[in-house]
């Protein structure tokens, strides 16, 4: 399942979702809120999202991924608003028969939202805000 | 015939812009690059984003792609999730 949330994730219920009887691993990424970027205190982050293609955007990811790899069950939800230090921005959880699959597909994935989905931060830092990538 | 086609914009484009809908005048043929240069003329700092995409009906389009009054069509800067 792909989804986008603006309520904190929720690691239990993914857990419970991915499990199965066919999988032999289960693995997570949780992408958090640091408290610093480049040695600048951060206050919080601010996340938005063109909805209907970012969730098309991670379902092409989540497909790819099923193609490339054996995969039993996944979730990728991504959160939207204001998050604070600590808390988690993405979940990618996906259970596969073997640890192998789960580790490589796992990062392809985060790797591939980072690089294709319509979603955008702002950090707010103590001493101003900025975009992240939007300028070289 | 003038239409205009009103264009989504996220992010940095949007603290640009100030607004989160701008209007872009359709004369004739319009495509995916004529739109850029538009904004980037209306808006000059967006011309100082490492890159704008445009999203055409929840797609990634190419500058060559026309635009029609009824498309869905989004600037997309630099994404940034995760």
């Amino acid at each position: 399942m792909v989804a986008l949330t603006s309520d904190p994730i929720d690691l239990g219920s993914a857990h419970k979702y991915l499990q199965s009887d066919q999988a032999g691993a289960i693995n997570f990424f949780l992408g958090v809120v640091r408290d610093n970027t480049a040695n600048r205190a951060v206050d919080r982050l601010e996340y938005e999202a063109y909805d209907r293609m970012a969730i098309s955007e991670m379902q092409k990811i989540a497909d790819e991924a099923c193609r490339r790899w054996t995969i039993l069950r996944y979730v990728i939800i991504h959160r939207t608003g204001v998050l604070r230090v600590g808390e988690t921005a993405v979940l990618i959880g996906v259970s596969t028969p073997h640890r192998g699959d789960s580790f490589d597909a796992c990062r392809y994935v985060i790797d591939t939202i980072k690089q294709t989905v319509p979603i955008w931060k702002k950090e707010v830092l103590t001493d101003g805000e900025v975009w992240v990538n939007a300028h070289p | 015939m003038h239409q205009s086609l009103n264009v989504l914009l996220f992010g940095i484009t949007r603290d640009i812009a100030g607004k989160s809908v701008v209007p872009f005048p359709l004369s004739g043929m319009a495509t995916v690059s004529d739109l850029l240069d538009y904004l980037k003329q209306a808006y000059p700092p967006m011309a100082g984003i490492s890159s704008l995409l445009v999203a055409v009906n929840g797609e990634y389009a190419e500058p060559a792609t026309s635009l029609t009054a009824t498309d869905e069509v989004a600037i997309i800067p630099p994404v940034s999730g995760g």
